[in-house]
């Protein structure tokens, strides 16, 4: 199962693997256990004749010890994962002072990626608008804007384990980190009408040198 | 004495009045059954249609998608470049033709196919069934009382049902085709015409889901007055059946989840019709598309619980029958069941980790969403602990029972990983959600429902189904769920999106096309294996092995009264309740039965 996983790319893709990995483990004992024990009881147990059931009705020690254990299981496994959890969503988390800032913005049935430019602010002139493609230095801090024009979108990137629904008329914040440049698809993973099978972005994590010239192509002076 | 009056009416009663327009709950209870099969195949049809599109993605659909043009010319053009065009003019061509030009489906008629297919296996598939049809035959038979509170108002349940279904079915064939914007209808994909071209199907989907809560309302206010107040004497609270358990906590969460849908779906048309923005975020102001997903969810959490609770009371019905042996920890079973139903109302956020819910927020609902795994585990140690030194029969209801068990293992397992909101922020919206969605409902519910109408039909139509269909049945279906299902965990794992028509057209799930035939090829197993059961349904109404009156040995009182059930259920004064109802082997006596009626100190003789 765990080799399906889409490479990772991103700084905190690793923990969510890692809980990922903890979740596997723990779920594939408790499922082999639980299956062992009916199968053994469906042999050991079946109806023969001249054999009567024993009468039991219940047993109260039984019940708490597995209402006791999975309790703390699932409470240990939330614990787990309120760490990684606020490192990847909660914007006063985030690291500071991001390298990139782009707004995304999804419309039926594009990813409209738009630069700041050298003054680093949105809504000025010097703004480079992109469809469908982004463009970040690996091993950096992007911060993206996130927000939609019409109905609600999903960006998504399997790579890098990020998915956050982007809505019209909101701007949610978030981040990441790619440590391997390539070229990763960016599809929506929202219902967002007829096209929204192909609704498809691309990000480009290139390598600092060619993240500056890429830039310098852009922005000349 | 008025019961025995009324009792003795029937003989009177018209056609009509006997078998459409009936107050009796039995009848009504089997034409909820009936309804619910007929919707089956029409919910299961359509998800067969959107198999073959994702296993053969731009290939013309066989046997009705055979055009004429691509008979003559093998070449296929994609619907897609005329998909503006199609929204915003639609009227002169033919149905066919508008949704599946050349006979592929295009991307539309697709996401109107899986919003459909969802819509009907929840709205009017699965709770028909369970609470519908096992709710209305079950209840006053096994509580021990004639029938229900409000004979009249169960009647008007069942024909609101019939209406929504009709509404429901108009739909398909409005211009501009039926609600797309998936069973969820997020605004504001849903809120306006002209992000989908879809017009009066998303009204008529509203209006109809409408009506089919008022349906729900009605029969749940039943079935809570019917519990309290007419259970026969002796059938104190902690002596009910699981099963009548599990539909009393069922009935209040209707009652108070549906009006939540019901309030969300009017401001849902008051959007579309009158032009209000509740659900729609403009510059200028108006509403939220959160707001939506908030009520949507506060009501659909619940409603999956609708969906599960009386397959796990079936499941607890037939488990001690056929292992001969009392229900393990019938308390806390009970708890359990009450623990769900309260803990269900806070946990709606875990659909909404990724929807730019505040993240604080989320973490809350990560906490509550993985304490519900508790005493859906309690239940499934207690389902085990009844198998334990018991003298299990392995009947087809039981074969369905163990199945429900051990899919909704899976099931439970899988919806630990999405309520890690870390890792669901990776599964969210993948396949894997598909999955877990499978094998809770089709897994647990329709295997307890299969195993319930098997259990009960000698009771239903006074004759047993064939039992060898039954089990051609079982396995068939059995094993292609598995193969249908299971792989879903592993597309989701590797990212595949749900509702997307074509996943070649992405990079990363080139990998997947053959996975997506398989499961297509499974998937057309399982619908096909359904056929068996409906013709050995239909076929033992009138053709099955006679039944005796109490063939599976059984101690609840609904088999106390006589085959086939009377107007009024039982003969002579309703029975008097003496014991709980799994008095199974119990030591020094002879019969490995005794009925509930059984008096405390008399001999059992095993009732008849
Ligand atoms: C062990 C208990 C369970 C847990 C922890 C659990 C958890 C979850 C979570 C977190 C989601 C949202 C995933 C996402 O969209 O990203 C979900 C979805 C869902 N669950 Fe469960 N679940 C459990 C049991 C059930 C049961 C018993 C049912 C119904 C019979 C059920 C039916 C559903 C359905 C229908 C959805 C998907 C709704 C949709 O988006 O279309 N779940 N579950
Ligand atoms: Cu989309
Ligand atoms: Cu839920």
């Amino acid at each position: 199962m765990l080799q399906w996983l889409p490479e990772n790319i991103s700084t905190f893709g690793q923990g969510v693997d890692n809980i990922f990995h903890i979740i596997y483990y723990i779920t594939l004992v408790v499922f082999i256990l639980v299956m062992g024990t009916l199968i053994i009881f469906l042999i050991k147990y079946r109806h023969q004749a001249g054999q009567k059931a024993t009468y039991i009705e219940g047993s109260t020690t039984l019940e708490i010890v597995w209402t006791a254990a999975t309790t703390v299981i699932v409470f240990g496994l939330a614990m787990l994962s309120y760490p990684q959890w606020n490192q990847i969503k909660s914007p006063n988390e985030f690291p500071a002072n991001p390298d990139v800032l782009v707004q995304v913005s999804g419309k039926q049935f594009n990813w409209d990626m738009t630069y700041p430019g050298p003054d680093n602010e949105l809504g000025t002139d010097d703004d480079l608008e992109l469809e469908n493609e982004l463009h970040v230095p690996v091993n950096a801090v992007v911060h993206i804007r996130l927000t939609a024009e019409d109905v609600i979108h999903s960006f998504f990137v399997p790579q890098l384990r990020l998915k956050q629904d982007a809505l019209p008329n909101r701007f949610i914040n978030v981040w990441f980190e790619a440590t391997k440049t390539g070229r990763y698809e960016i599809p929506c993973a929202e219902l967002c009408g007829f096209g929204h099978s192909g609704m498809l972005g691309y990000l480009n994590v290139h390598s600092q040198a060619d993240y500056d010239a890429w830039v310098k192509e852009r922005w000349p002076q | 004495m008025h019961d025995n009056e009324h009792a003795s009416h029937h003989h009177e009663e018209s056609f009509i009045s006997k078998y459409i327009f009936s107050l009796d709950h039995k009848t009504i209870g089997k034409q909820f059954l009936i309804y619910g099969l007929i919707m089956f195949f029409v919910g299961g049809g359509l998800a067969l249609l959107f198999r073959w599109q994702l296993a053969y993605p731009e290939r013309p659909v066989p046997i009705i998608g055979a055009s004429e043009k691509y008979m003559e010319e093998g070449e296929v053009t994609t619907g897609a470049d005329k998909m503006w065009e199609r929204i915003y003019e639609t009227d002169e061509e033919e149905w066919l033709e508008v949704n599946m030009p050349n006979g592929v489906i295009e991307p539309a008629f697709y996401n109107m196919l899986f919003t459909m297919h969802a819509t009907i296996m929840v709205f009017f598939v699965v709770v028909p069934i369970l609470v519908g049809a096992f709710g209305n035959f079950l209840i006053p038979l096994m509580i021990g009382t004639r029938d229900m509170a409000f004979p009249i108002l169960n009647m008007l349940s069942f024909w609101l049902a019939v209406l929504a279904a009709i509404i429901m079915a108009i739909g398909f064939f409005v211009p501009g085709g039926h609600a797309a914007a998936g069973w969820t209808g997020y605004a504001p994909l849903s809120a306006d015409p002209q992000w989908t071209g879809v017009d009066w199907g998303q009204n008529l989907w509203a209006i109809s889901l409408l009506i089919q809560g008022f349906s729900s309302l009605v029969g749940s206010i039943n079935y809570i007055t019917t519990i309290i107040n007419m259970r026969a004497p002796g059938m104190t609270l902690f002596r009910m059946p699981l099963v009548i358990w599990s539909l009393f906590i069922v009935a209040i969460l209707l009652l108070l989840a549906f009006p939540v849908l019901s309030s969300a779906l009017a401001l849902l048309i008051f959007d579309r019709l009158a032009g209000t923005t509740f659900f729609t975020a403009t510059a200028e102001g108006g509403g939220d598309p959160l707001l939506w997903q908030h009520l949507f969810w506060f009501f659909g959490h619940p409603e999956v619980y609708v969906l599960i609770l009386p397959g796990m009371g079936i499941a607890s019905e037939l488990i001690p029958v056929f292992s001969r042996k009392p229900i393990f920890g019938y308390r806390s079973m009970v708890y359990a069941m009450i623990a769900i139903a309260f803990l269900g109302w806070i946990v709606w956020g875990h659909h909404m980790f990724q929807s730019g819910m505040q993240p604080t927020l989320g973490s809350a609902f990560m906490m509550t969403t993985m304490l519900i795994a508790v005493p859906s585990a309690i239940k499934t140690f207690n389902w085990l602990g009844t198998m334990y030194k018991g003298s299990i029969q392995f009947t087809s209801p039981m074969l369905h029972s163990i199945a429900f068990v051990s899919m909704f293992v899976i099931g439970g397992l899988s919806g630990i990983y999405m309520a890690n909101a870390p890792v669901d922020g990776f599964i969210h919206d993948t396949y894997y959600i598909v999955a877990h969605i499978h094998y809770v409902v089709f897994g647990g519910s329709l295997f307890a429902i299969f195993g319930g109408i098997i259990f009960w039909f000698p009771k239903m139509y006074g004759r047993h189904m064939n039992d060898v269909l039954n089990k051609i049945h079982f396995w068939l279906t059995f094993v292609a769920f598995n193969c249908t299902f299971f792989p879903m965990h592993i597309l989701g794992v590797g990212g595949h999106m749900r509702r997307i028509s074509n996943p070649m057209q992405y990079e990363f799930l080139q990998g997947f096309q053959g996975m997506n035939i398989f499961i297509t090829m499974s998937a057309f197993t399982l619908g096909a294996a359904q056929l068996i059961l409906v013709f050995n349904f239909f076929w033992s109404m009138s053709r099955g092995k006679v039944a005796e009156k109490n063939p599976w040995h059984v101690n609840t009182l609904e088999w106390e009264a006589p085959t086939p059930v009377p107007h009024g259920n039982f003969v002579g004064p309703v029975p008097t309740v003496y014991r709980g109802p799994y008095e199974y082997s119990v030591p020094g006596e002879e019969s490995d039965w005794i009925p509930q009626v059984q008096p405390e100190h008399a001999p059992a003789t095993g009732g008849d």
